[in-house]
């Protein structure tokens, strides 16, 4: 599997009190745990089982994600902004990596 | 009620015997009592329009002359809302993986002569712009159509010193999707006035017509007799192939047009000719052809 490649859209600007919309998404297999190979064994389950966004050390947005997650998982929400920062993304797979991605906004 | 009476006299068939014949003739039965079902549920496509990041995409365009409806229609406009809004959106189209995988490949040198798409190609957003529109295209050398796979199969081969890809490696699919990536929104067209293409367009359309497999089902019992009508829960549209390499929710992946086709022909149980056989060329040759005038939407989002 090519290595989970995060990606994050969000404005640049915003003015303050602004709801925002954001969208993430990851290429990740999602790999369910419940399939078998060509020779009947269990393919290992290996998903991204979190993800968490932040911004100035804030939590904004958090979940667990469980097997019957499609691949590619895509989240969309929204967030209120009142001053200018940094959102940071994660996202935790089962193999112990950590995949993150930041976005500055600037806030008016 | 169609349904009703079209099961009620394939039981009767089964309860004489357990002869093949009859087995076969049930199945038959079922096939065409999914077919008749399907008759009474009438669905419309949608009247939404399809834009791209600011590119307004051509969904309903004017049929060629001699095509069976008056107008081609995007698979677009059967799909639910959802998977609309995926494609519209080339953030959340997962598709747009593949096109930055397939960039990273035109960047990276492979095979013995040190090159890579862009040693000779350069700016694939230049000298690549509306190519994909085009496939399938005469092949003077090979005197035969080819598609977008194998003339990057031909460029590797021998521009390059590296091998074919094998059919449907990741790679192929990526490398021909952000290829036609490149001609979003230009209208297909292709050119059957070079090399023998007529003929295989001829080919291709005894193909669509023929009835194959065990449910003895033709390309147009579905995607012309039955056209905007539901099978079970799918909306069957014109079966065209502006979008391919296509990212379908089914699989998670990227799906390219044989591997498609080859689906289609498989639900009919038939044997499946191989990828980028003659008769898989012929096939794509007039099945791209009825969708002349859509948009390429490559890579386009389906279920």
């Amino acid at each position: 599997m090519a290595t989970p490649k995060p990606r994050v859209k969000l404005p640049k600007k915003a003015k303050a009190g602004e709801t925002i919309v954001i969208k993430t998404l990851i290429s990740h297999e999602m790999e369910s745990g419940q399939r078998k190979d060509k020779e009947g064994k269990v393919i290992p389950r290996e998903i991204i089982n979190k993800f968490t966004c932040e911004f100035n050390g804030k939590p904004v947005f958090a979940c667990d994600m469980e097997p019957a997650i499609s691949a590619n998982p895509y989240f969309e929400f929204n967030a209120k902004v009142s001053e200018s920062g940094k959102f940071k993304f994660t996202w935790v797979d089962d193999n112990g990596s950590v995949y993150t991605d930041e976005a500055a906004i600037e806030v008016s | 009620m169609g349904r009703r009476r079209f099961f009620a006299s394939g039981a009767d068939a089964s309860s004489g015997g357990t002869n093949v014949n009859k087995k076969l003739l049930l199945l038959a039965a079922a096939a065409v009592s999914t077919i008749g079902l399907a008759r009474l549920v009438q669905a419309e496509p949608t009247t939404d329009t399809l834009e791209i990041d600011g590119k307004q995409m051509i969904t309903r365009a004017p049929a060629p002359e001699g095509y069976p409806f008056k107008e081609v229609l995007s698979g677009w406009l059967f799909r639910e809302a959802e998977t609309r809004a995926t494609e519209a959106d080339s953030f959340s189209n997962p598709g747009m993986l593949a096109v930055e995988r397939g960039e990273e490949i035109w960047n990276t040198v492979e095979g013995t002569m040190g090159k890579s798409c862009a040693s000779c190609h350069n700016d694939a957003s230049e000298t690549m712009k509306d190519v994909g529109a085009h496939y399938p295209k005469w092949d003077a050398d090979a005197k035969r159509p080819i598609n977008v796979e194998l003339q990057i199969d031909k460029c590797r081969t021998e521009n390059m010193g590296a091998e074919a890809y094998k059919f449907d490696s990741d790679d192929q699919k990526a490398l021909t999707t952000y290829i036609k990536y490149q001609s979003l929104g230009t209208p297909v067209k292709i050119d059957l006035s070079q090399g023998d293409m007529q003929s295989w367009w001829d080919k291709g359309k005894t193909e669509y017509y023929t009835r194959t497999g065990q449910l003895n089902l033709s390309c147009a019992s579905c995607h012309e007799v039955n056209m905007d009508k539901m099978i079970r829960a799918d909306h069957l549209s014109q079966g065209q192939v502006n979008g391919f390499p296509t990212y379908r929710f089914n699989t998670g992946g990227m799906v390219s047009l044989h591997n498609r086709i080859r689906g289609c022909i498989r639900d009919t149980r038939a044997e499946m000719p191989k990828a980028f056989s003659d008769e898989l060329m012929a096939l794509e040759v007039y099945v791209t052809w009825r969708g002349t005038g859509l948009s390429v939407e490559t890579p386009s989002v389906r279920q």
